[in-house]
């Protein structure tokens, strides 16, 4: 499996996904820039967190008129994976791979700690490792993760069962809307999510739970390409 | 010379000199240094140089003392930041520097610049910064404006190191009336480095070309040096307050790192107090040479600036970089790349003289001597405060009806409260090397790629600096220093951030001179020489003067994270044990602590310090450390702020466990109790002992000749419970003890 992390000008946690990938899959993950047109050589992609371009205006708002974001539109047509963590999900929303959107945290702070999530859909190519239901602790860190999708969205979401992870009881950070912390497109083969799985892959960082998503989306890969 | 601005006349006879915060002395000596009256450019440029901010001429003398080698030391004071080796090879880069003025007036933006600035300072050397602290001081949350600077001062600083993408995983803040008009936003920044890619602040090489290069120069922050430099900054304007973009310099860092990577660049320095003027003075003194710049080509965002303005301007997220000759385009390349500006804006000379041209030609031509060398030194006069010789003996005794009620109330006093509510704000673990975030004693960053990590801190204590300036001076070193070790590292260096009143006030200098001997004695004798740092004088307003606050920034190293160890309680049953001489904590009463602040104000200023010990400090340290070092520890704290008891409860909250504690043996009474629990004697650390391992650390403790005392141990059930011979004295739930903990700050805030 390749993986391509996609690098904005103001990507932060380009590398930290990088690193992640490379620790708990073994596996080869490249940065790839902004300005890249063709993705056709990778297997999954990451849209990681940052402040793509600066995010003054609107998280993701600019990044999405990216050379590099048609190629990954291109990408998820096709079936293939791609994870958007963080800044990720907001431009992977602002691009329309994803519904809904993300506006400032209820709070208006930047808010930034570890938290419990619950998996609420454990059958999905991201996440089949954890137990549907199993509370995890996953960082989040975030100015803009309140997620909003209209009364119709939402059914739709519920009713495919595309809330893949949600805030534990109380938990809520940000206002976000039946607690939502991720949601994955109705394909099946794109995921965005608040949380920082990146920053949960080792014991000195405080949490492993962050491991089961990469090695779920390695394993979907393998069963469906072969070891290659 | 642009027409609206004075003549070379105007600028003697009207005294416009004074306006820049020169004096009449100073005037006349440019005049002397430089063989002919200064036009109104020069009186500029120089009024920035020679300002306090930039010259150090009240501070100087006193710096001079400061120990700052050792066989760890790669690059000591002078350059934009200090470097210490860390071994294979690497080294770690650091700085503090504050930022006090400008958050005075715009909170916001005040403190994300300081932070941009310090971060600016740690790449210049060619280090990729790995993470921030700080060190905050603000007037009691009580008050509207207070709380309006401190939160606003926290999401600016979270807003830009969040943006940029290092972690800040640690700092301090302190809340005191002191500080309501002054507050103090103190930032560091640490980076590391291959010991090969060291970049350093020099404009050699005659011929070479001189770059700027980042952001466009606009007309903010000018004067913003002259302004740190004045009392009273309520007076001062706003727009000498710079806007900081995280973004911009996002870019700007990574373009500069890959820029000096390539080896091509001579000197690199930030444009930061006094812009164009001391970066290119700076760099020129360093070298010995000269700097020609023709200032029609500085790229600018408006329309119509003078050579006087664009000199002056602090635009924020600029740097000045001398490449090698005929290796221009790299930079252009690398920029362009990143989507920024590099311009040629002159070259290098051998003639000593900043030269600026401008499309009239010269518009100043001045030795670089005079600017840089010939900056004026005061020995400013000091004088013993009287208040100092009128100090009572520290009380021991003191009426407490209900000392778990005393406990709850000072868990829920600011200064010792959770600070989660800011440190939830930055971003502390981008770069996923944070293995111990904020909230702990001391922070742990990991070296990539070794099995090294850093253990980083900030420290101060205004109050008891004020009480004793030579003893608190030391004991915020020693504190500095404990926090690392408790955390399993030793300590390496100080960056120290130097924040006090009115320099021209006798009592002021006294109290600024004799701390930093204090400090100076201290680094001595913990081997940490300072390396880097910063001096902000003038907090003062409406004649109050801030506490005399040195902040001390300090790094230490772990060779293994195997070492790391925390505060918070670990395992029921294990041991708990005081490192320290429980006795001199008795004897040591309750002066300058926050007991005192919290429960009689009016008398928090009347008593003299604990005593404080550097040897026996010293000896306590390498004992815990060793013992962190052999395995025996589960968990270690420090006794500092709220005293024995509130580093306790600060450890069962963590741990969320609680503890049989029995004070039995010792000459206990009422009397006594309250300088035990809530007094702040230093040189004392409670650490949990793993219950297999607690003879063979009392083995060791002994051979070390440590006073120790066992306390104690730690129980499941999440109850803190305090008796003697007596009975219970205290008893209280761990809950609830992190409630009035957790609580207090956002009860002000949300």
């Amino acid at each position: 499996m390749k993986t391509a992390v996609i690098q904005f000008p103001g990507s932060n946690c380009d590398e930290d996904a990088v690193k992640a990938v490379v620790a708990t899959t073994g596996e080869a993950a490249d940065l790839v820039w902004y300005t890249e047109e063709k993705l056709d050589d990778y297997d999954l992609v990451i849209v990681p967190g940052g402040f793509s371009y600066g995010d003054y205006l609107r998280a993701g708002a600019i990044a999405r008129f990216s050379p590099v974001m048609k190629a990954v539109q291109d990408h998820a047509r096709k079936g293939k994976y791609v994870l958007g963590i963080c800044n990720g999900f907001q431009i992977l929303t602002e691009a329309g791979l994803l519904p809904g959107a993300l506006r400032h945290n209820e709070s208006l702070m930047f808010q930034s700690m570890t938290l419990g999530l619950v998996v609420e859909n454990a059958a999905t190519k991201f996440t089949h490792h954890y137990d549907s239901g199993e509370t995890i602790r996953i960082p989040i860190a975030h100015g803009e993760g309140n997620y909003f999708a209209d009364e119709a969205t939402l059914r739709s979401l519920e009713a495919n069962d595309q809330i893949v992870f949600r805030y534990a009881n109380g938990e809520n950070p940000n206002g976000s809307v039946a607690d939502i912390a991720g949601i994955i497109n109705d394909k099946g083969n794109v995921l965005g999510m608040m949380p920082h799985p990146e920053r949960a892959v080792s014991e000195l960082l405080g949490s492993t739970d962050g491991k089961r998503l990469f090695t779920s989306i390695l394993t979907s890969w393998r069963d469906a390409h072969g070891r290659a | 010379m642009a027409a609206h601005e004075p003549s070379i006349e105007q600028v003697k006879s009207e005294k416009i000199y004074r306006q820049f915060g020169l004096t009449d002395a100073e005037y006349d000596r440019i005049v002397e240094l430089i063989g002919r009256m200064p036009n109104y450019v020069e009186t500029g440029i120089f009024s920035v140089l020679w300002s306090e901010h930039c010259s150090y001429k009240s501070s100087k003398p006193v710096l001079r003392r400061f120990p700052t080698d050792g066989p760890q030391v790669l690059q000591g004071p002078g350059e934009n930041a200090g470097i210490v080796d860390i071994g294979d090879g690497q080294a770690v880069v650091f700085k503090i520097e504050s930022h006090n003025h400008p958050t005075a007036i715009e909170p916001y933006q005040g403190a994300a610049t300081g932070v941009g600035g310090i971060i600016r300072d740690i790449f210049t050397m060619g280090a990729r910064p790995v993470a921030l602290l700080n060190s905050l001081r603000f007037g009691p949350l009580d008050d509207k404006r207070n709380r309006y600077l401190f939160g606003h001062s926290v999401a600016g600083i979270g807003g830009y190191g969040n943006c940029i993408g290092i972690p800040t995983v640690g700092g301090e803040v302190v809340f005191d009336e002191r500080y309501s008009q002054n507050p103090l936003v103190n930032a560091m920044c640490v980076g590391l480095i291959d010991q090969g890619q060291i970049a350093k602040g020099y404009a050699s090489g005659v011929g070479n070309p001189v770059l700027v290069v980042g952001a466009k120069t606009g007309r903010d922050g000018i004067h913003g040096a002259t302004f740190a430099s004045a009392e009273d900054p309520h007076e001062k304007e706003r727009s000498a307050v710079q806007v900081g973009d995280p973004f911009m310099e996002k870019l700007l860092m990574e373009a500069c790192l890959e820029l000096i990577a390539t080896g091509k660049v001579v000197g690199i320095q930030d444009m930061g107090a006094a812009g164009l003027t001391s970066s290119s003075a700076e760099m020129a003194s360093r070298a010995g040479s000269g700097l020609t710049m023709d200032v029609t080509k500085v790229p600018r965002r408006e329309e119509g600036m003078t050579a006087y303005e664009i000199m002056l301007s602090e635009s924020q997220e600029r740097m000045l970089v001398v490449m090698q000759q005929g290796e221009e385009h790299i930079a252009f390349d690398i920029f362009e790349k990143w989507g920024l500006e590099a311009t040629v804006i002159g070259n290098v000379t051998d003639d000593g003289m900043l030269r600026v041209l401008d499309d009239d030609g010269i518009a100043a031509e001045i030795p670089v001597t005079a600017l840089v060398d010939e900056a004026p030194v005061l020995s400013r006069p000091s004088l013993r405060p009287g208040y100092l010789d009128e100090l009572l003996p520290s009380p021991r005794a003191w009426q407490v009806e209900d000392y778990g009620q005393a406990l709850h109330t000072l868990l829920s006093t600011p200064t010792i409260a959770s600070k989660a509510w800011v440190y939830h704000q930055y971003d502390a673990l981008v770069r996923t090397e944070t293995f111990v975030p904020p909230g702990s004693d001391a922070a742990v960053v990991g070296v990539p790629g070794t099995k090294k990590a850093l253990a980083l801190v900030t420290d101060g204590n205004g109050r008891q600096v004020y009480l004793n300036p030579e003893q608190g001076g030391a004991m915020a070193v020693a504190e500095a220093a404990r926090n690392l070790v408790v955390t399993g590292a030793k300590p390496l260096a100080v960056t120290d951030c130097l924040n006090y009143g009115n320099p021209e006030k006798l009592d002021v200098f006294y109290q600024f001179e004799t701390s930093a001997q204090g400090i100076s004695e201290a680094c001595r004798v913990f081997e940490t020489p300072v390396i880097s740092g910063n001096v902000s004088l003038y907090n003062e307003s409406r004649g109050v003067d801030i506490y005399p606050t040195p902040v001390i920034g300090m790094v230490g190293l772990l060779e293994d994270v195997a070492h790391i160890t925390t505060s918070k309680w670990k395992a029921a049953e294990n041991p708990l044990y005081l490192l320290g001489d429980l006795q001199k904590g008795i004897d040591g009463g309750l002066g300058g602590s926050e007991f005192l602040r919290a429960f009689a104000i009016d008398q928090a200023l009347l008593y003299q310090l604990p005593e404080f010990d550097l040897a026996e400090e010293k000896q306590i340290q390498d004992a815990c450390l060793l013992a962190i070092h052999k395995g025996f520890i589960a968990a270690a704290h420090d006794v500092s702020d709220g005293g024995l008891l509130v580093a306790l409860a600060e450890m069962a909250i963590d741990g969320g466990l609680g503890a049989n504690l029995t004070l039995t043996k010792w000459d206990l009474n009422e009397a006594s109790l309250a300088s035990l629990f809530f007094g702040e004697a230093p040189s004392r650390i409670v650490v949990e002992v793993h219950r297999d391992k607690e003879e063979a650390f009392l083995k060791w403790i002994r051979q070390t000749g440590t006073s120790h005392l066992r306390l104690g141990e730690v129980t499941r059930d999440a109850v803190l419970r305090v008796s003697s011979d007596d009975g219970v004295l205290l008893e209280a739930s761990v809950d609830s003890l992190k409630n009035a903990w957790q609580g207090a700050i956002p009860a002000w805030m949300n």
